[in-house]
Order: structure tokens, then C-alpha cells, then sequence
């Protein structure tokens, strides 16, 4: 399952009130319109990656806001959220590193690229570094098998969007986190 | 160098923007279709074409057009997959990114041909910056009234909007798709009911992969029978293959279906060869859910015909010795790839990405994945190979939807032409573990 392996642990206290940003209750309103009358709820992923630019992570007071805006029981965002790899059922860093590991990218040197990153970094795989700016996680095919080894990096300088990092070497490494983007 | 019906002008400067894309001859086809033809007429020449889904099924797409229902008053979807997440395949990306206006006036096209008012791109969630592309070439075309009410004066209404996922192999399948454009999981769906009846919304819906809808766009300019003339036997037209691996100039290539397989690999307009230095031992021709080859079979079937870039060509001697040109994501694999890790890596993905609905799937990828990683850690005993094969085949055809076989096959496969490596894994666990280490003996078929 695609959320199975993932522990499900919480670092609610953290967070208790959720307030999105007036940005992105506008942008949250505009997906909603997408769909038909009484099928707002299409628009939970949408939104989820919205909510998740602004908190970083899913934690239970995000979902549970998700839940409020489309007028559905929140037991059905905890289910979508958890399903989907690209939610973050745990706190991360600053930025997230999630390196491809499957078949193409690994024959092109995936497990070496890996290993340098945590060495570089000094954080282990799915956990926050000790400067609080990195999580490094391995994903499955990122559709950039032509540039492999390949990693995707979340960057809200690009409106939240992923950017693909390809053809990755220890050089592109070293640039890739000594760069502050936010 | 064959004919590029979707790509002839992707390096033209500006090509993203809809004011370069209309000079060099965009959104032809909207106007021709609106204007001059029935939607029926459109679907008749789609079924004249002969064009087959992009998407890995290779299902004929002008007959699942004419699956559609169309009972009165009930709304009528075309969704498009650009969900791609099969290993090995980049196509639909490298198309949206450098010309998204061929999508967008293909789904025109289309969406017109079905007769749906609101019609969806499914984006995989990880590819943001590409529905940041399409929403800007949506903006465009809304803006020169090819989408909104009335386009170009013809009465006919469209609005087109771009889906975000969020990170599933699964929704690749269309109807696990349609429930994750519910703001569901992405658990596939029983079939019958097809979603040409009940789709979206419960709604009759047609599902098309990028590269299939793109193409509608040239078939409407030139004629179905045109297009038929392009390609070979069954396999009309021309395809989008993406090449990666060892190969000295991996990428995106559109070919005209047909080109041998050896062209493919060593030509000098295609991928150039293997890296330097190096030869090719196994190439896996249609994403990583079909059965990986050896050299000898991919370049030549077992009657010795040189093997092609087509549906049937791949398909010939069936999984014994064949395999399947599937969604075009050609894994090309040298002398310093081991195969038991590079299955064990496949078999991983499928585990993960399994919804968990079935359990010969949701049991049975983990069990193969288990056993894998044990033979790769020196581990595995002898009964592993044949307890690998017996899984596989439980699997198979034994779930709702085709992750299972997807699943199955790339294991069954691996040890059908590789036995040997399997045994030397487990009969050397020393010298098999060391790193980088790769069996070095003959392929003896099993």
C-alpha cells in the first residue's frame, strides 16, 4: 500500500490552529470551482498540496481544516492524505531531497548518490538533519529515467512546485545543498 | 529518420507559448473539427487511424470512443492520463513541458468528438511544474477563445482544467484514476461497468493517455487514412520512446512504429549505441511492467527475424521469447547490471505502489520483494527460484486490475532468461555480495 511503511506518528502539539493564508484559500476556492456542484471533495489533492506548502506536513489540525473547507468528515482527508506518497504524514526539514531508487536510476548509480547525499548532509534517510534544513527520502520513478540518477526537491520560491534535479553527480550534490532558495 | 508527427516543431523557439504555436500551424485542427465536421465524423476518422493507446495497453482508441454511452442529459467526461509513473517511461512529461499546446488542442478536439463540456488532465502531483505549464497554455487558449463558452462561434462549450495527484503508480489505471479525481484512494474499480458507462461522477467517461490524445490533433488535419499509412501492419502512426539506461544518448525519441530494434539502439538517429566500453546484456522495451529480454531475443526473435519497434514484432513469441512495446519506456541494461537486483528493485516498486485491495497482489508483491532482497543479501536458498515463479504465477490474472500481472511478469521474466545468475547468487553468496559484483557466465535459457 502506497502509505504502509510509513509510520504514523504525530507531532501535533506542534500545530493547533490551522489559518491558511488568504493566497491560498483564493487559489483553494478556484479548485473547488473545478468541479461540479456537490463534488467539492475532488478537490482534496489539490488542496492537500496547497496545505502542505503552507505547514510543510500533514498533521492532524491541517487535515482536519482540509476537512472543515470541503464540508467532509475528516476520516476521509486521513485516508487520502496517508494513501498518497507525497503528503508527509511526519514533520521534514526545510527542504526535502527524495532520491528515485527504482530499476533505471538505480543501474545509473542511485544507491552511491544516496549514500553521498546523507554523508553530505548528516541526516539518515526519513529523518531531519541536525540543522533542521534537510529530509532525505527515497521515492520510487520519478518519469526522469532519461536523466538518471534524478532526485525532485519541493521549492516554494516556484509556487510549491517540485524541481527535478537529473544526471545527478557529488558536484550537483555539493551545489544542490549549499543553495538557500527560500 | 522517420516522419514526427508530434514533435516536428518541439525545438522551435517559444513552442510553449500559444502566439508561436498558432504560426507554425496550431490549433488547425479545432478549427477544422468545430467548423467542417461532426463529432462523429472526427470519432470516424480516429477509427480510420488505427491509432492504438499511447499508454501502454495498446487498446484501439477510436473503438473505445464508440464504447461511449451517451444516454440524454447525463454529462459526458474525457479525462486525460498524465499520470505517468510506469519505470522507464517520460514521454507524456517531456511532451506537456516542451509543447503543451499539443495536448490542449488535441483534448479540444477530442473532447468535442465525445461531446464533453468539462474535461480533465490528470497530472501526477509530482510534476507541479508542468501543471503550472498547462494552466498557463490553458489561460492562452481560453484567452483567443479556443476554450469557455461558444468556442469560435460554433456553440460548442469547453472547460478544460488541469488535476493534480498525489503521488501513486496506481492512478495510472484509469479507473483508480477516476476515484483519485474523486478525492478518493486510488483504488481501482470492478469492471463491468467500464467507465465508457459508468465513469466519472458515475458519469459515461472516455480515459486517454498524453501521447494518444496528442495525436488526434494530426489525424484530424490529415485524415485517419493518412495516419494508417504511417507505420507497420497494426501499428499505425508513430510513437514516443523513451530510452534510458546505459545508453550513450538516453532521451525521448518519436519513431515511425517499425524502425528495428537494432536501429533504435545503435543508430546514429536514435540512441547512438551502448556507453563506451560496454555491451548490451538485456533491454526490458515497454516499461518496467513487461518481460525484460536478453540482447540476442530483443534484437532478433527466435526465428531469427530482426525484431521491430512495434506492437507485434515485441509481441512475437509471446512471453516465452517476446515481450511488449507497452507504454515505450526502453530500459537498455549493460554487462555491469545484475539482474537480481535491478528485479529486486521492480519487485520493491510494485509492492509499494500496490493499492493493497487484492491480496495475491498486496501479499504477493511483498512476498516476492522479501525473497528477492534475500537472494540479493546472499541469503536465498535453491527452492527460493522456483517459490519465486509459483508466487508470480498466483498473482497473475488474479486481481481487479493489471498491477498484478504488471507485478508478476517482470519476476517471471527475469528468471525465465536468467536462471542461471539467480543460482550463482545463491550457489556464491561471498563473491555475489561483494559490491558491484555481476555474474559473469553464459545466459542459458530455462
Amino acid at each position: 500500500m502506497a502509505g504502509h511503511s510509513r509510520a504514523h506518528v504525530h507531532h501535533d502539539a506542534e500545530i493547533t490552529h490551522v489559518e491558511f493564508s488568504a493566497k491560498a484559500m483564493q487559489e483553494i476556492q478556484t479548485y473547488i470551482s473545478h468541479y461540479p456542484e456537490g463534488k467539492q471533495k475532488s478537490a482534496i489533492l489539490p488542496i492537500l498540496h496547497i496545505a502542505q506548502t503552507e505547514y510543510g506536513w500533514m498533521s492532524v489540525a491541517v487535515m482536519d481544516k482540509v476537512a472543515e473547507i470541503l464540508n467532509i468528515q475528516p476520516i476521509e482527508v486521513y485516508e487520502v492524505a496517508s494513501f498518497y506518497t507525497m503528503f508527509h504524514m511526519e514533520k521534514v526539514g526545510k527542504y526535502v531531497i527524495e532520491v528515485c531508487r527504482t530499476g533505471p536510476c538505480m543501474i545509473c548509480g542511485a544507491e552511491e548518490i544516496l549514500a553521498y547525499l546523507e554523508q553530505k548532509t548528516g541526516s539518515k534517510l526519513n529523518q531531519i538533519s541536525a540543522d533542521g534544513r534537510f529530509t532525505i527520502k527515497e521515492v520510487e520513478c520519478l518519469a526522469a529515467c532519461g536523466g538518471a540518477p534524478c532526485a525532485q526537491v519541493k521549492l516554494k520560491t516556484m509556487n510549491g512546485a517540485y524541481k527535478y534535479y537529473e544526471n545527478l553527480t557529488p558536484a550537483v550534490i555539493d551545489e544542490l545543498i549549499a543553495t538557500e532558495w527560500v | 529518420m522517420g516522419r514526427k508527427l508530434l514533435t516536428e516543431h518541439i525545438n522551435v523557439e517559444g513552442i510553449q507559448s500559444f502566439e508561436v504555436y498558432r504560426k507554425m500551424g496550431g490549433y488547425q485542427a479545432v478549427e477544422k473539427a468545430l467548423k467542417t465536421m461532426s463529432p462523429d465524423a472526427v470519432t470516424e476518422e480516429v477509427k480510420k487511424s488505427g491509432l492504438r493507446g499511447r499508454g501502454g495497453a495498446g487498446f484501439p482508441a477510436g473503438m473505445k470512443w464508440g464504447f461511449l454511452a451517451k444516454p440524454e442529459g447525463v454529462p459526458r467526461y474525457l479525462v486525460c492520463n498524465a499520470d505517468e509513473s510506469e519505470p522507464g517511461t517520460f514521454k507524456d512529461r517531456y511532451l506537456m513541458q516542451h509543447i503543451p499546446h499539443a495536448l490542449i488542442e488535441g483534448m479540444i478536439v477530442s473532447s468535442f468528438a465525445l461531446g464533453a463540456k468539462s474535461s480533465y488532465i490528470y497530472v501526477r502531483g509530482e510534476m507541479l511544474y508542468v501543471i503550472q505549464i498547462l494552466e498557463k497554455a490553458i489561460e492562452e487558449a481560453k484567452n483567443a477563445g479556443f476554450l469557455g463558452k461558444n468556442i469560435l462561434g460554433t456553440g460548442y462549450d469547453l472547460e478544460l482544467y488541469v488535476h493534480a495527484g498525489g503521488g501513486a503508480y496506481i492512478c495510472g489505471e484509469e479507473t483508480a484514476l477516476l476515484e483519485s479525481l474523486e478525492g478518493k484512494r486510488g483504488n481501482p474499480r470492478n469492471k463491468p461497468p467500464f467507465p465508457a458507462v459508468k465513469g466519472l461522477y458515475g458519469c459515461p467517461t472516455v480515459v486517454n493517455n498524453v501521447e494518444t490524445i496528442s495525436a488526434v490533433t494530426w489525424i484530424v488535419n490529415n485524415g485517419g487514412e493518412e495516419y494508417a499509412k504511417i507505420g507497420i501492419g497494426k501499428s499505425t502512426g508513430t510513437k514516443l520512446i523513451s530510452a534510458c539506461g546505459h545508453l550513450k544518448r538516453p532521451g525521448v525519441y518519436e519513431i515511425e512504429l517499425g524502425v528495428s530494434v537494432e536501429e533504435f539502439i545503435y543508430g546514429d538517429d536514435y540512441c547512438r549505441g551502448i556507453r563506451d566500453g560496454h555491451k548490451l546484456k538485456a533491454v526490458i522495451a515497454g516499461g518496467s511492467s513487461v518481460p525484460i529480454l536478453p540482447a540476442n531475443l530483443i534484437l532478433k526473435t527466435v526465428n531469427g527475424e530482426n525484431r521491430l519497434m512495434s506492437y507485434e514484432s515485441l509481441a512475437d513469441g509471446g512471453f516465452a521469447t517476446g515481450t511488449m512495446l507497452g507504454s515505450g519506456g526502453f530500459i537498455a541494461m549493460d554487462e555491469t547490471t545484475c539482474i537480481v537486483k535491478n528485479t529486486l528493485t521492480l519487485a520493491r516498486f510494485y509492492h509499494h505502489e500496490s493499492c493493497g485491495q487484492c491480496s495475491p497482489c498486496r501479499e504477493g508483491t511483498g512476498w516476492m520483494a522479501r525473497v528477492l532482497e534475500r537472494i540479493e543479501h546472499g541469503k536465498g536458498n535453491m527452492h527460493d527460484i522456483d517459490l519465486l515463479v509459483d508466487v508470480a504465477k498466483k498473482i497473475e490474472g488474479r486481481t481487479i486490475c493489471p498491477l498484478g500481472d504488471a507485478a508478476a511478469w517482470p519476476v517471471a521474466a527475469a528468471i525465465r532468461h536468467f536462471r542461471h545468475e539467480f543460482e550463482w547468487h545463491i550457489l556464491n553468496p561471498t563473491e555475489a555480495t561483494q559490491k558491484g559484483a555481476v555474474y559473469q557466465g553464459e545466459l542459458v535459457m530455462a
